[in-house]
Parts: structure tokens; C-alpha cells; sequence
């Protein structure tokens, strides 16, 4: 029980300090963590699936993207409200999330990867396709006007960064709830050993499927939240690069831990926006990390923390 | 253009992306078939085989067919030895475990692309072919009741792209032979049929592996060099042939050679067809989707045999 | 009460018969051996009991209802319990937390804990719950195994070779067990060690290249000329 108090302590602590932080970051470093967080709940959302399930999905831009064009196209092409349009993307990235899942999870491993691959590529050439309304590659802005939800403009520095804090708060706590569910655990057990959760009598179909279905919804959560925030929606969300992000954030923070999403989309985003100031070809960066990790430290940073330090860290 | 002249410009150009097409995918083939696993960095050894070609080219001077002579023999070998290190030094470390693998090549495809844009930079540059000789092609129309032969305008091809047919056949028939025929093939083999076995015989199969990783990107390099005098050379070439390499090496059955090339003959053919009937973007839709579904429904792909 | 039951199951792998037209009847509250030669098919055959391997045909019967078509978790459900031959815990969890996901399946919340304290003071566990179970002995990790069959309290506990790698003390402990939950659980198990065979099985069945060769009390089955012959190799 002194584990759980810990637990929610550390986290609840890691709120605070974004909390705080809004009153004393420059402006610069205050629009990026916006970001971040906004991109840490993508991550986490990602983690469920990943970390906590045991399935590498190469394909979750899907997701990312289903929520921001779900949100996006209907405030721009029906002029609808911004809570009732983030509500329809984080809708459309669950049912997304379940056809897929009902698909893909009859195969396993590799093939799960290259058969989210796919799906998520059909879903890149599909925005491109529909460029009538999606503008394509371009992409379209969401105007300051539009953006204004229960009085409050989130176009506004401040404003936006409490949006991001809350929701990146959202992911992670239902994260940290979800560790603590039965429902969790048997996903835990799904990743250490498939075959011996199915003769404990766990129905490991349906509790994949739920794992997809809810790291598929926190993702198109974070998508939506992205284009309303930040005012754009393109096509290079839907792509691969976007698929490989939160495997990446997820890599270099730590699999299967509640803070590692965060700390690996802080850690990535910075090193990225230091070396895209140096060159055009910032991505070398994320390919060198890539084989980094996954040669030298595959439990990533709160892996190595709960190795080493933390026992308790979920 | 009537529809038949112009259905057999398409079947002809869809020759030559089937031919190129075939070699990669057979790259990619073999490396999954021996040693089961992924390689997302395919399409980046065909840039690169691309790229070089451009370079190795532009080195020496005098006439055209001598710098593609060059380029021809030299930039399989660099990139196989390339992806060679690359195997040695990191596929090696974490024992080809599938799934890390695929994530460290997805570390690799950003390494290589990076370093190409770097370097090379992101313009597209031409290669000149070695020759390249307009050919008119003859179609038959039907006057006054008795066929005859004539030369539709438009309706031709030239002597280079059936240079890469022959190429890329000559080729197949090599790594065909390779497999069938020799000592190393025999190793190769033996390694694909049951990895620890092999080991207990005293197979060195991590050499074999890294023999094969190399050919593979080799093979994937060369059709890059035959391609590139007609589709020039640029950093971002490498996602279509690997989406292309993925969709055939899955429809022909996942490590099969012949699925493998019979669906490539197929895909680019048919490549060529359908884009006279849908957008392109419509048909890569369909194309990811029939990969993905394939995956899911039938596994063993569309002409691979069921699994043992 | 007949509790389990199968009529003429077969499972052929690439023509190899492995298990061929097994009738079987296991009444409620018994202790059952199925024992054999190796390759005989017990472990084939309890797999299809208990659906991790599909039959070729046959039917298999739990508490008069047909399960032969039932998924392996919905069989669990009925009230099946399967411990691994192979040592199959979650190596990476604590023993604790093993336990914990076997005894989930029936009780949840504040229930959880001492069911699972119970269930590993009952196996000599609980001692050490929060310990890896990876890291414990492989004799251990059988006790774990039956901890996490025992953890489901189920109609049926089907035991594979659950004493091998155990010292004489554990299997003496084991013994023990067996005795105790007799009144509440019906068993079947898989067993090389014929001191455990004769001392807790009120039937045994010999299977021989997947059929049954011998059927009946511990003694008459030792005795039998067919079940020797069959052991030394000799029929």
C-alpha cells in the first residue's frame, strides 16, 4: 500500500510541476510543452497497447489521425462546435480502433505489424485521396473563431496549455487506473505469457481487442486535441512518421510504465527541435536513437529507474 | 490511341517495373525466408543503389555504357557490403528477434535516408542509360477485311527498357541457380529449413545470415541501377519499392522465390493496367488494403502452399 | 456422477495417430492417474480435454454438457483448471500476482488477498510472494503451478507430471495435498512417479500409442501383464 501512495504521489507530483511550470517557462519553451503533453497522451495512449499488452502496433497514426479529421473536417466543412467536433474524433478513432482490431488481431508478431502498417498506409492515401475535403499534403487550418469552446480561446498561449495539461492528465490517470483494474492485469498477463492467461480462462481475444479499442480511442483523443489546439490539420499526421513517433517516445521513456510516455516525447522532442536547427535531415536523429535503444536499452529510461531504483514504479 | 495499342504500352512498361520489382522483392524474399525476419530498411538499399549509381557514374567519364558498366558491377557489391555491417553490427547483437528487428531497420531506413539527404541532397538527378534506341511498335488493324500491320504514333518503347527485362531475367536465373545449384545455396537452404539444426551440423549460420542480408540488399541495389536511367535518383525513392517489395513478397507467399516472382510479374503488370483505369492513389488504397487482408484471411499468401 | 467423459477421441498430427478412439469416463469426486509410456498421448489427450488442441473427432463431455466445440478459456470457465507440463508461470510477476490471476477468475476486490495467501500457504509459498516468479526453483515453480490450479477451485484440477523436479519432502507435501482437496475436487493427473501413482489414485488409466490399455485400481493395473509389457517395451 506504501507502494501505491508512492505511485500516485510521483504522478500526481509530475501534474503539479506542469502545472506550475506555465508561470515560469519562456514563452518558447512554454508552446512546446504544450505540445508535448498533447503528444505524451498520444504516447500514452499508444503504451497501452505496446507496454502493457505486449502488441507493437506500426500503425497507430490511424488513430492519431482518425480523431484529428474526425474533429477537424466536421468544424470545417459543417462549422460545428469544438467540444461536440472532439467528442465525433475521439468516436471515430474508437471505431476505428475496433474494426481494425477485429481484423488485425487474428494474426500475431510480425504479421500484426505489417498488417497495422498497411492499414494505417490505406488510411494516409485515403486523406490524400479525399484531398477535395482534406486538402491533402497542405492541409487546412482551423480559424481563431472556430476554436473558441465554452468561452474560452484555446488559440490563447495560457489557455492552451491548461487544454494540453488536461488532457495529457486524462491519459495518464486512466492509464494509472487501468493498472490497478482487473481488466489491466490480465493484460500485463497477455504480454508475459498469452497461452497461460487463455488456460486461467481469460478470453485474451476480447481483452486484446479492448487494449486496441482504448489505446486506439486515447490516440484519436490526443488527435483531436492537436488540430483543435493548434489549429492545423494535414496529412502528414496520418503518416507513417506518425506511427513511428510513439513507438519511439514510447521506446526511449519506458514500455509498460505509467511516466515513461512523457519523459520519452520530452527527451525526443527537444533533441529533434535541436538538431532540426542544425539540419533539414532532423529524422537522422530518430533513426540513431531508434537502434540505440534498441540495442543497448530496450526498457528505456523508467525501465532502467524501475531496474535499478524505483521496484515500485507501475 | 485506340484501347489496344494503348493496353500494350501499358503491359510493356508494366514489364519493366515487374522486372524491376521482381528483383527486389526476391531481395526482400530471401531475407525473410533464411532468417525470418523483416527487413524495413529494403527500400532505402535500393535508393541507395539508386544514388550510388549516380555517383559512380558521375566519377567516370567518357562514354555512358561505361560509367553504368561500372556502376552496374560496383554499387551491388557497396551496398551489400553495407547492409552487411549494418547486420553484423546490430541485427547480430539482438539475435534477429522479429520484432526488435523490425524496429531497429526502421532505424536503419531513417539512418540511411538521412544521411542520403545530408550528403547527396534532395534533388532528383538523371543517369544516362548506356543506349537508348526509339523502337515503333507495329499494332494490326483490319482495313478493307484483310489484317495488316502499322505504326500507331506514340506506340513505342526503347531499346533500354527491354535491356532491363533481359537484365533482370538473366539475373533471376542466376539467384536461382545460386539457391539450386551451389555449395552456399545448399548452406542457405539448410539454414531457411531449421536454424538449430543447421547450427548442430556446424553450419556458420550467422555468416550465412549476414551472406544473405548482403545479397538481399545487393539484389535490391541492382534493380535500383538498372531503373534509375529511367526514373532519376532521390532520397525518398525508397517507400514505394519497399511497399511494392512488402505486397508481392506476401501475396506470393511469404519466403517463397517462385510466389515471389510470379506475383511480381503479376502486380507490376497489372500495376501498369489498372493505372490506366484508376487514380494511382485509388490503387495504392486497394493495393495496402488486398496486403493487409491477405495477411489477415490467408496467411500462407495467395500462392504459397499451407503453412507445415 | 459422470463429471467428465469422452467417446472415440482422436487426434492424428500428419497421419502419426496420437491419441485413437478414446472412450473415458471420470465420475465426480475421483482421483484419476493417466499414465503410460512416453509418446502414449496423455498430454495430447488432456490438451484436447481441456480445448488447447483441437480433436480430429470425438466428442468430449464436462458436466453433461458438450464441450467439443467450446474455445479452451470458456472450458476454463466451466470450471476446468490445467496445470502446464512445461513450467508455464508468469515468470516476470510476482508469485503473489501469479496466484492473483488464477483466483480473479472467481472472487475480486478485498477477496483477492487471502484466497491467494490461502491458496499459497496450502503448496509451502507463502513465504515468498513478492519474489519474481522466475526467479524461484523449478521445483517451486511446479508448486506454483498447482497454486494457480488450486486458486481457481475448480470441479476438475487436471495435473500434468506435477512432481517432477520436486524433492521427496515437496512430494510427500504433494501426497498430502492431493488427500486434502479429494472431498472437493475431482483430479486428474498425469504421473511418472508410481509412489504417488499407488498411494493417491483411486483409479488409473495406461494409455499405449493413444489407446487405453488398461483401466482400473492401482494394484490391478501394476499387476497386469499387458501394462508391464508395455512399460518395459517388451509387447
Amino acid at each position: 500500500m506504501r507502494d501505491g501512495r508512492k505511485t500516485l504521489g510521483l504522478h500526481l507530483g509530475l501534474l503539479a510541476l506542469l502545472f506550475a511550470l506555465q508561470f515560469v517557462l519562456p514563452a518558447y519553451h512554454h508552446g512546446n510543452l504544450a505540445r508535448i503533453m498533447v503528444l505524451a497522451a498520444y504516447a500514452v495512449g499508444y503504451n497501452i497497447l505496446f507496454g502493457y499488452t505486449g502488441l507493437l502496433s506500426l500503425g497507430h497514426a490511424l488513430f492519431f489521425a482518425a480523431g484529428m479529421y474526425g474533429m477537424g473536417l466536421l468544424v470545417n466543412q459543417t462549422g460545428a462546435a469544438p467540444l461536440a467536433a472532439l467528442m465525433a474524433g475521439v468516436i471515430a478513432g474508437a471505431l476505428v480502433a475496433a474494426a481494425l482490431g477485429v481484423l488485425a488481431l487474428r494474426t500475431e508478431g510480425v504479421a500484426f505489424m505489417i498488417v497495422t502498417l498497411m492499414f494505417a498506409q490505406a488510411g494516409y492515401l485515403t486523406v490524400l485521396y479525399f484531398g477535395a475535403y482534406t486538402r491533402g499534403d497542405e492541409g487546412f487550418v482551423i480559424q481563431q473563431a472556430q476554436r473558441v469552446m465554452a468561452g474560452i480561446d484555446l488559440s490563447d498561449p495560457s489557455n492552451r496549455y491548461f487544454a494540453g495539461l488536461l488532457v495529457f492528465g486524462l491519459a495518464m490517470l486512466i492509464n494509472l487506473w487501468l493498472v490497478r483494474t482487473r481488466f489491466g492485469r490480465v493484460l500485463i498477463a497477455i504480454r508475459e505469457n498469452e497461452e497461460r492467461a487463455r488456460m486461467l480462462g481469460y478470453d485474451v481475444f476480447v481483452h486484446k481487442l479492448g487494449a486496441v479499442v482504448l489505446s486506439g480511442t486515447i490516440s484519436a483523443m490526443a488527435g483531436a486535441s492537436y488540430g483543435l489546439l493548434f489549429g492545423y490539420v494535414g496529412a502528414s499526421f496520418a503518416s507513417v512518421q506518425y506511427s513511428i513517433f510513439p513507438l519511439l517516445w514510447v521506446l526511449l521513456g519506458g514500455a509498460g510504465t505509467v511516466i515513461g510516455p512523457f519523459l520519452g516525447t520530452l527527451f525526443m522532442f527537444y533533441l529533434i527541435d535541436l538538431s532540426s536547427g542544425l539540419t533539414t535531415a532532423y529524422m537522422l536523429i530518430a533513426g540513431v536513437a531508434l537502434v540505440l535503444l534498441t540495442l543497448f536499452a530496450p526498457q528505456g529510461l523508467a525501465g532502467e529507474l524501475r531496474n535499478r531504483v524505483w521496484r515500485w514504479l507501475p | 490511341m485506340e484501347i489496344g495499342p494503348y493496353l500494350m504500352l501499358a503491359s510493356l512498361e508494366g514489364a519493366v517495373t515487374a522486372a524491376v520489382l521482381a528483383l527486389t522483392a526476391v531481395g526482400l524474399s530471401l531475407v525473410f525466408g533464411v532468417m525470418r525476419v523483416v527487413n524495413v530498411a529494403h527500400g532505402e538499399f535500393f535508393m541507395l543503389g539508386a544514388v550510388l549509381a549516380w555517383w559512380v557514374t558521375g566519377l567516370i567519364g567518357g562514354h555512358p555504357a561505361l560509367g553504368f558498366a561500372m556502376a552496374l558491377v560496383l554499387v551491388p557489391v557497396l551496398v551489400a557490403g553495407i547492409a552487411v555491417a549494418a547486420d553484423m553490427t546490430i541485427l547480430k547483437r539482438i539475435a534477429y528477434d522479429p520484432e526488435r528487428t523490425i524496429v531497429a531497420t526502421i532505424g536503419i531506413l531513417y539512418i540511411i535516408q538521412q544521411v542520403t539527404l545530408m550528403t547527396y541532397g534532395p534533388e532528383a538527378r538523371p543517369v544516362t542509360p548506356p543506349f537508348n534506341t526509339r523502337l515503333a511498335l507495329p499494332w494490326v488493324e483490319f482495313a478493307d477485311g484483310a489484317p495488316r500491320l502499322y505504326w500507331p504514333w506514340g506506340l513505342s518503347t526503347t531499346s533500354y527498357k527491354l535491356g532491363v527485362i533481359a537484365a533482370a531475367g538473366g539475373v533471376l536465373v542466376g539467384v536461382w541457380a545460386l539457391m539450386a545449384r551451389t555449395r552456399i545455396g545448399l548452406l542457405m537452404r539448410a539454414t531457411q529449413l531449421d536454424r538449430d539444426m543447421a547450427l548442430a551440423f556446424g553450419i556458420p549460420v550467422e555468416r550465412v545470415y549476414a551472406l544473405v542480408f548482403g545479397i538481399g540488399a545487393g539484389l535490391a541495389a541492382l534493380a535500383a541501377v538498372l531503373i534509375v536511367p529511367i526514373q532519376q535518383a532521390h532520397y525518398l525513392m525508397g517507400g514505394d519499392p519497399l511497399l511494392l517489395s512488402f505486397i508481392v513478397v506476401i501475396i506470393g507467399g511469404l519466403g517463397s522465390l517462385p510466389g515471389t516472382v510470379l506475383a511480381a510479374v503479376l502486380i507490376g503488370l497489372s500495376d501498369g493496367i489498372i493505372s490506366v483505369f484508376f487514380s494511382p492513389t485509388l490503387a495504392k488504397i486497394l493495393a495496402t488494403l488486398l496486403v493487409a487482408l491477405v495477411l489477415v484471411f490467408r496467411p500462407q499468401g495467395l500462392f504459397g502452399a499451407r503453412p507445415r | 456422477m459422470t463429471l467428465l467423459s469422452t467417446q472415440g477421441l482422436s487426434r492424428n498430427f500428419d497421419g502419426l495417430r496420437a491419441v485413437h478412439d478414446v472412450d473415458f469416463d471420470l465420475p465426480e469426486g475421483q482421483v484419476r492417474a493417466l499414465i503410460g509410456p512416453n509418446g502414449a498421448g496423455k498430454t495430447t489427450f488432456v490438451s484436447m480435454l481441456c480445448g488447447r488442441i483441437l480433436p480430429s473427432s470425438g466428442r468430449v463431455m464436462f458436466g453433461g454438457k458438450d464441450i467439443s466445440h467450446l474455445p479452451a478459456h470458456r472450458r476454463i470457465n466451466l470450471g476446468m483448471a490445467y496445470t502446464f507440463q512445461i513450467t508455464s508461470v508468469f515468470a516476470n510477476l510476482s508469485v503473489f500476482e501469479n496466484v492473483a490471476l488464477a483466483a480473479r477468475r472467481r472472487v475480486a476486490g478485498a477477496e483477492v488477498a487471502p484466497v491467494v495467501n490461502a491458496v499459497l500457504g496450502r503448496v509451502g509459498l507463502h513465504e515468498r510472494p513478492d519474489q519474481n516468479a522466475g526467479d524461484l526453483s523449478y521445483g517451486h515453480q511446479r508448486l506454483l503451478e498447482i497454486a494457480m490450479g488450486l486458486a481457481q477451485a475448480p470441479r476438475l484440477l487436471i495435473l500434468d507430471e506435477p512432481t517432477q523436479g520436486l524433492t521427496d519432502q515437496e512430494i510427500a507435501d504433494f501426497k498430502a495435498l492431493i488427500g486434502d482437496l479429494k472431498a472437493t475436487t475431482t483430479i486428474l493427473l498425469i504421473e511418472h512417479n508410481m509412489s504417488v501413482v499407488m498411494e493417491v489414485a483411486d483409479i488409473v488409466t495406461v494409455l499405449n500409442f493413444g489407446e487405453v490399455l488398461a483401466e482400473g485400481p492401482p494394484e490391478a493395473v501394476h499387476a497386469n501383464p499387458a501394462v508391464q509389457a508395455a512399460y518395459l517395451g517388451t509387447g
